[in-house]
């Protein structure tokens, strides 16, 4: 019973069953009924169109996040540093905004033009982390957290300092681009299918990568087996290069969208902790390409919808940070669980 | 090895990210019991659909938490007086802010109070400003209140027409003079600090009304007007974001044991006293002014002189009022005190309370103060000169709402950044 897909089915949806009794239990001892938070969050998520387009907005960063990350850990690489590759994303593509705001050329352009950009600068910014990784020897969970709160540390200088708005000292953000800035958004709602689109393309890249490629299994074999890898003639150092590359340009273009879509200038949070829920959706889905859509889909839900807590209930929203987190826990802790019996059968 | 490290990695990755996530949750659950009840069980689809009979309904935004002794929660107040006022019923949501709730935009939080039935949406930060206007756009149906902003005054310098948009403000220049001439009779060391929120022509305007209070009592208190010394120290934003803004209680620190026996409170809320507290529980003779709300002194009352505070409820009944009767028009409004009653709460939009702290004479001196604002005293009177030295007002002119809206720099004498760097 344990052994096969079954098995692991239902392990991990007893583990989805154990993480909502966790957070029931959190709700009664707060006096609150677990029920009517579970169906506000619901409501709140896909209760409308309105609210499923907000879903949405959130679900784009999240899933070019996880789909970056897939590639990453597929490779055995831990990318904390993608906090910092959105932001650095975010960045050159307001760099790219600034550069053309009085520009006549066509908009669409340009925001093609911020985009790129965007991809470009998370993509070098990430190879920081991998040349400290390969020729620096400095493990990558170290290399990207400094480089995360070096990012963090260059988007206060930028909205402090040379992008100050006129007359302003603020950490609130730089000034908004003109609206023919903003990616195109359906009518009503706030989403744009521009965005959406970008984002499936990147995962269904990710997939088509880690399924139909002789560069994606030897992406995995790295990943399995540095070392036996090494000896079978993969220049290894080069795939992991080759990783955090394809993630870094995933988490920018995710930064840039944060910037052209949501939030049309640069704010200290600018990448909203996406990198950082990425990697929980990673873990979550242990690390297949396949889940990615649903589970990054879920996570979005939870975040729209907890914002009804505090409306409706007067609860935290940070309650769909505890959901998500927990749910993490348990599903790993399943996992192990599993193991163990399987080692013992 | 390598495998047991990365699971024990995943493991604290997890582990933070939940703790992270728990610690606000378990602060913030706390309070909630005293609010109102929660409404009804129904899905918020029936809500939206049939409001109760007649009952007003408005949004409140705030940047801080609803319980932040200070600017936020003098709005919350508001909110609740204008429950018992109007018979309305109030959705609020706080902690509006990108540090706090990633991923979100104050237009977007706005829907989601419309959503439940908020025919009124009061934006209560200059944070929010360009999203109240975004939203004023695309929600014509909605009546929308930007508390602080200048969208749209027809004389100012970003008016855009926004018929469904009003700003309303209260003339806190008077408060803060009030400020700055309570810290200045107390004062000893003549050295007196305000902890600046971020920079922007109303906190310059602010921060300067408070050093023109401080220095009108303190020459008229018989001291030599070179001795005074007043500084401002600008955290970044209205509040401490950890990581991002200077912290206000480091700041605070910094002030007080350098000799500033008195700090202003310029930010949304007195952290200043928590630290005056601190000190002068070990012996140091340092003292604070709260801002924005009414009670703040409460927070540290033996070291608290006094504060100046926002009663936002009056301005707010007008307008929901002119919302509910036909009869809104989108104005700018700059509130003044009521001279004949400043802590009137029905009437006075800012008002100022003396703290427990300060001393019976002083507080003598501060109402004689009052009662000399009332009386038409403008200190907003020439000759002023700008912190680099070029003259603002000449002698005997007095400025006009514009030039103290959009002062451009501090002004001489005052120590502290004017324009960012």
């Amino acid at each position: 019973m344990l052994k096969g897909r079954l098995g692991g089915f239902i392990f991990q949806f007893l583990a989805f069953v154990l993480a909502l009794g966790f957070v029931s239990v959190i709700l009664i001892s707060a006096g609150a009924s677990p029920m009517e938070a579970y169906k506000n969050m619901l409501t709140g998520s896909v209760g409308s169109m309105r609210k499923f387009a907000e879903v949405l907005v959130s679900f784009v960063p999240l899933l070019l996040v996880t789909a970056g990350l897939l590639i990453t850990f597929s490779a055995g690489l831990w990318n904390i540093g993608v906090e910092g590759q959105i932001v650095l994303g975010a960045i050159i593509s307001v760099w790219v905004f600034r550069l053309f705001v009085d520009s006549t050329l066509p908009p669409a352009l340009i925001i093609t033009l911020a985009i790129l950009g965007g991809m470009i600068g998370g993509a070098l910014w990430a190879s920081l982390a991998g040349a400290l990784k390969t020729f620096g020897g400095v493990n990558e969970i170290f290399g990207g957290l400094g480089l995360n709160f070096v990012s963090t540390a260059l988007t206060l200088y930028l909205i402090f300092g040379p992008w100050k708005r006129e007359g302003v000292a603020s950490m609130s953000g730089t000034a908004p681009f003109p609206d023919h800035f903003s990616l195109p958004q359906v009518p009503e709602l706030r989403i744009s299918l521009w965005a959406l689109g970008i984002a499936l393309v990147g995962i269904v890249i990710v997939y088509f990568i880690l399924q139909g490629t002789y560069f994606g299994l030897k992406l995995k074999a790295v990943g399995k087996n540095f070392r036996a890898a090494y000896l079978l003639g993969i220049p290894t150092w080069r795939y992991s290069m080759y990783s955090f590359l394809i993630c870094g340009a995933l988490a920018g273009v995710a930064g840039a969208v944060q910037v052209a879509g949501v939030y049309h200038r640069l704010i200290p949070s600018i990448s909203s902790g996406y990198g950082y829920l990425g990697l929980m959706v990673a873990m979550l889905i242990n690390y297949q390409a396949i889940w990615a859509i649903p589970v990054a889909l879920f996570f979005a839900a939870l975040n729209i919808g907890s914002i009804q807590l505090p409306i409706v209930m007067k609860l935290d929203s940070s309650l769909a940070g505890v959901l998500q987190g927990v749910l993490v826990l348990f599903v790993l802790l399943m996992e192990g669980i599993r193991q163990k019996f399987l080692k013992k059968a | 090895m390598r495998k047991n490290f990365a699971r024990l990695a995943m493991f604290a990755l997890v582990l933070m990210l939940v703790l992270a996530a728990c610690a606000p949750a378990a602060v913030t659950e706390a309070p909630v019991v005293e609010t109102d009840a929660p409404v009804a069980t129904d899905a918020p689809a029936v809500v939206t659909e049939a409001p109760v009979a007649e009952q007003f309904v408005f949004g409140l935004l705030m940047v801080g938490p609803y319980n932040d002794n200070g600017w936020s929660q003098a709005h919350y107040e508001a909110g609740l007086y204008l429950e018992e006022k109007l018979g309305a019923k109030m959705i609020y949501l706080d902690k509006v802010n990108p540090a706090d709730r990633p991923g979100t935009t104050p237009d977007q939080l706005a829907e989601e109070l419309v959503a439940q039935g908020a025919q009124l949406v009061i934006f209560n930060s200059d944070d929010m400003k360009d999203a109240s206007t975004t939203f004023a756009k695309a929600h014509p149906e909605t009546y929308v209140i930007m508390a602080s902003g200048d969208q749209v005054w027809t004389d100012g310098k970003t008016y855009e027409e926004l018929p469904n948009l009003m700003n309303i403000m209260g003339r806190m220049e008077y408060g803060k003079m009030m400020a700055g001439c309570a810290a200045a009779l107390t004062s000893e060391t003549g050295k007196i600090g305000y902890l600046g929120p971020l920079l922007n022509d109303e906190t310059r305007r602010l921060a300067s009304s408070a050093y023109l209070g401080a220095r009108y009592c303190w020459e008229q208190a018989g001291n030599d007007p070179a001795a005074l010394e007043f500084k401002v120290t600008w955290i970044g934003f209205w509040f401490n974001i950890p990581g991002v803004t200077l912290d206000p209680v480091q700041v605070s620190n910094d002030f007080y044991t350098t000799g500033y026996d008195v700090v202003i409170s310029g930010i949304d809320n007195p952290v200043n006293l928590g630290e005056a507290q601190k000190l002068s529980a070990e012996g140091n003779k340092v003292f604070g002014v709260a801002y924005d709300y009414v009670a703040a002194c409460d927070a540290a009352p033996e070291v608290c002189i006094g504060v100046p505070y926002f009663n936002w409820g009056p301005e707010y009944l007008k307008a929901i009022t002119s919302a509910q009767d036909g009869s809104w028009s989108s104005q700018f409004i700059w509130a003044a005190p009521d001279w004949s009653d400043i802590n009137n709460i029905d009437t006075s939009s800012v008002g100022f309370v003396n703290g427990p702290a300060l001393s019976t004479e002083d507080a003598a001196a501060v109402d004689a103060f009052v009662a000399e604002l009332a009386g038409g005293l403008d200190l907003w009177t020439g000759p002023i000169n700008l912190q680099d030295g070029t003259a603002y007002l000449a002698d005997g002119e007095v400025a006009t709402d514009q030039q103290v809206w959009y002062l451009p720099q501090l002004l001489e004498g005052m120590e502290g950044l004017s324009a960012p760097e």
